[in-house]
């Protein structure tokens, strides 16, 4: 019920650049743009800039990123109000790296058998090592690089024997360097490794057959080591200490490793 | 009946768009933003107008984020200045160099919209939303849609004519 006989008018005009008007109301405004050249250069420029912009952005953002993906946040609303991350949190032990060689291991509010600890701790100890052994590696820090990322995260999986997400550590300045497999009691483990800004190197080792769910942060010197256990994968980040950072980035990694769908053998 | 997760993955391109379409300069930023959008339109899910395509309603979730979100940087006294939004990369793009120039020029002058004409041209020009529903992803009067939707390309089209002494730009060409 409009009026056809009402002047025409900007709102007009960007209906016309979009193609919203009314057939009617179009014939109008065509007849408008007939006697107005200026104002229909400028609306040809409008239609111009639409279809570029539209174009322009069409090219951003590449891939869908893994924790974009609706498989994974499925996972983890299903735990709204208490992420997993911080559920496990309820069974936290705090260990602490003796300095005279010995493990001193103390625990906080624990609800942990005594297996599921040591079980921990050795993987703790592995990973350390592992890190300590190749962190300090210039020439040959891993065995697959980062360019051949996708080739790296079949391998490891192929290896461990369940797919293996390479988290995307990009928010915390993390570059992928590359990974490697090692040998540890419960079969083959992989040891990513990441660089930051600064050079320090950061190694994220996951191998499976780790009992129970925990998550713990040890720290020894300089190194700390963030942990976590849980659905049969083990975890830990290893780099320089700052308890605070290593929790985040063992966070994420969770995160990024367990979406729902991992822990079944049929991925698709 | 697709379920939820096939419904809203079916918008996460747009969201991401959108996302990098408010914050430019900031992908990551973005990536975050859409992230805390689609959890909390998986939580809510049951919260929608059933009868309604999700898009609007997945739009307006992310857009209330953003500004809740911008809110409490302006609180924390974070901000970004205009000079320091490094340049839209290059993308892939068929039509060779030429093309990709425009396309550079164009999201600079798109970057230096206020948000809310940012909003509005893209949802519009880009996304194809309606009038209406542009007006309901962003909680304002059609008119207001209107004017803004106007000023921005109008504020877009001198800027591509040459005339780029928009408010706090800094010009700095790299030749």
């Amino acid at each position: 019920m409009t009026n056809i006989a009402r002047p025409v008018g900007e709102d007009d005009l960007q209906a016309w650049v979009d193609g919203r008007l009314t057939p009617e109301r179009a014939k109008v405004v065509d007849a408008y743009l007939e006697a107005h050249p200026v104002e229909r250069a400028r609306l040809a420029q409008y239609r111009d800039q639409k279809r570029t912009l539209r174009e322009a952005l069409a090219g951003e953002g590449g891939p869908i990123p893994a924790r974009l993906q609706i498989v994974r946040l499925t996972a983890s609303s299903r735990h709204r109000g208490q992420p997993r991350f911080v559920q496990l949190a309820a069974a936290i032990i705090l260990l602490i790296l003796g300095g005279a060689g010995g493990w001193t291991a103390h625990e906080i509010g624990g609800a942990l058998g005594w297996g599921v600890t040591t079980a921990a701790t050795a993987m703790a100890e592995d990973a350390i090592a592992a890190h300590r052994t190749f962190a300090v590696e210039v020439l040959h820090p891993v065995e697959v690089t980062a360019t051949q990322q996708e080739h790296l995260g079949n391998w490891l999986s192929n290896r461990l024997g369940r797919r293996l997400i390479i988290p995307n550590l990009d928010r915390f300045g993390l570059q992928l360097i590359g990974g490697r497999l090692l040998p540890s009691e419960n079969g083959p483990a992989a040891q990513l490794m990441y660089n930051d800004a600064k050079g320090s190197r950061f190694t994220v080792y996951v191998r499976l057959g780790a009992p129970g769910e925990t998550k713990i942060y040890l720290t020894h010197e300089s190194i700390g080591a963030s942990l976590w256990i849980d659905e049969g994968f083990g975890c830990v980040i290893v780099g320089p200490a700052d308890r605070e950072l290593l929790g985040r980035i063992g966070e994420m990694v969770y995160k990024e490793m367990l979406p729902e769908g991992n822990s079944q053998p049929k991925e698709s | 009946m697709p379920d939820r997760g096939e419904l809203i993955a079916a918008h996460i391109p747009g969201l991401r768009r959108f996302a990098r379409a408010l914050l430019r300069g900031d992908p990551e930023g973005a990536d975050d933003l859409v992230q805390d959008t689609l959890e909390r339109a998986l939580a809510n899910w049951q919260r929608r107008r059933t009868d309604k395509d999700p898009r609007s309603w997945l739009y307006t979730i992310l857009y209330n984020r953003f500004r809740s979100e911008r809110t409490s940087r302006i609180r924390r006294g974070v901000h970004q200045e205009l000079d320091t939004v490094p340049d839209p990369e290059l993308p892939g793009i068929e039509g060779g160099q030429e093309a990709a120039v425009m396309y550079r020029d164009l999201l600079r002058g798109f970057a230096q919209l206020s948000e809310d004409q940012r909003a509005v041209v893209f949802l519009i020009g880009v996304e194809d939303l309606s009038y209406e529903e542009a007006a309901r992803v962003l909680g304002v009067p059609i008119g207001t849609v209107m004017s803004r939707l106007s000023r921005g390309r109008e504020a877009l089209r001198r800027y591509m004519n040459g005339d780029r002494q928009l408010p706090h730009t800094e010009t700095r060409r790299a030749k």
